[in-house]
């Protein structure tokens, strides 16, 4: 049980996070190949995916030369910082807010701007340039999440397996449906991702300053369940003690 | 270089939406480490304040944002 619960968290967080960031970075894509052509929504995809690809291969190494507490420790309040970002916003999202993010519209949104561009003669380009964007920088988040979580414990092979599922299962059910994934529950996803990133980075940092926690790894359970908790606590206070804060915006 | 630049800013998005609650939560970790090093904390009490410490921060953000929006 002590040797599961690290390989399952780390497998159902890379997951979980990617599962999130693919679905947003196909939205894209998907919105150039049908706007525009398939050539250059692929090509711009491809080249994202090659310069994300040399980003770990020339960082990744440098890993293996840092000492694991310093490792644990860094890498642990890193994802405090990243995990409570998302679990923030989650909060925000599940109380109205910030407003909840929609598929449907960025793809939209993603439609008309290729539409205006329809006649630009750079226009497989710029369509290109849209696709790469999109997966370079929700790439970037799925890398930093699998070095992330796999690296403090030695299971960043786990963490690029929890990553590469998810990128199979949407790219299958994306050319299944053919259209934007709007059905995925992307609040909840992201609420869960944020309870297990921030409770990775709590256990991490601790164990980077010396922590020795009841029960090893068992005791990033007892975390997660105490964050989820709380943060539950919070969005329940939210509604009740901020009921006109629904449909107002923050940051 | 525009590629760099992109990754670069990103990246740092990736931590910092809430500049408050990342400022907070950087000097929360500077503190416990602090007072595990220099004043002799038990780790694991470090852990725990860092794990209440940060709820706390959560707290503070969201009730803030809440409080924003319903003015």
């Amino acid at each position: 049980m002590q040797t599961l619960t690290p390989i399952l968290s780390t497998v159902t967080a890379a997951f979980l996070a990617s599962l999130v960031e693919v679905v947003e970075a196909f939205t894209i894509v998907l919105a150039v190949g049908v706007t525009r052509s398939w050539r250059p929504a692929l090509t711009g995809a491809a080249l994202a995916l090659a310069v994300l690809a040399a980003l770990v291969l020339a960082f990744g190494p440098l890993l293996a030369l840092v000492p694991i507490t310093t490792l644990q420790f860094v890498v642990g309040v890193l994802l405090i910082l990243f995990g409570m970002r998302w679990l923030r916003k989650a909060i925000l999202r599940s109380v109205g807010v910030i407003a909840l993010h929609d598929e449907e519209a960025a793809f939209a949104k993603e439609t008309a701007a290729l539409n205006r561009q329809a006649n630009d003669r750079r226009a497989d380009y710029l369509a290109g340039l849209a696709s790469f964007k999109a997966v370079l920088l929700e790439g970037v988040e799925v890398v930093f999440i699998v070095i992330a979580v796999g690296a403090a414990h030695g299971q960043t092979l786990y963490a690029s397996l929890g990553a590469l599922a998810a990128f199979i299962l949407v790219m299958l059910v994306g050319l299944a449906v053919h259209r934007p994934l709007a059905r995925v529950p992307e609040n909840a996803l992201k609420f869960v991702v944020g309870l297990m990133l921030t409770s990775f980075g709590i256990f991490w940092t601790g164990e980077g300053i010396g922590a020795d926690w009841p029960g090893a790894d068992l005791a990033l359970l007892a975390i997660f369940c105490v964050v989820a908790l709380a943060s539950f606590a919070m969005v329940r206070w939210l509604r009740s003690t901020y009921p006109a804060a629904a449909g107002g915006l923050a940051r | 270089m525009n590629v760099i630049r992109l990754i670069a800013k990103e990246f740092f998005g990736m931590f910092v939406d809430d500049g408050n609650l990342a400022l907070l939560a950087l000097v929360l970790v500077a503190a416990v480490l602090a007072a595990v090093k220099l004043l002799a904390l038990p780790p694991l009490l470090g852990g725990a304040v860092l794990l209440v410490g940060c709820l706390a921060i959560l707290l503070q953000s969201v009730r803030r944002a809440a409080s924003a929006a319903q003015r």
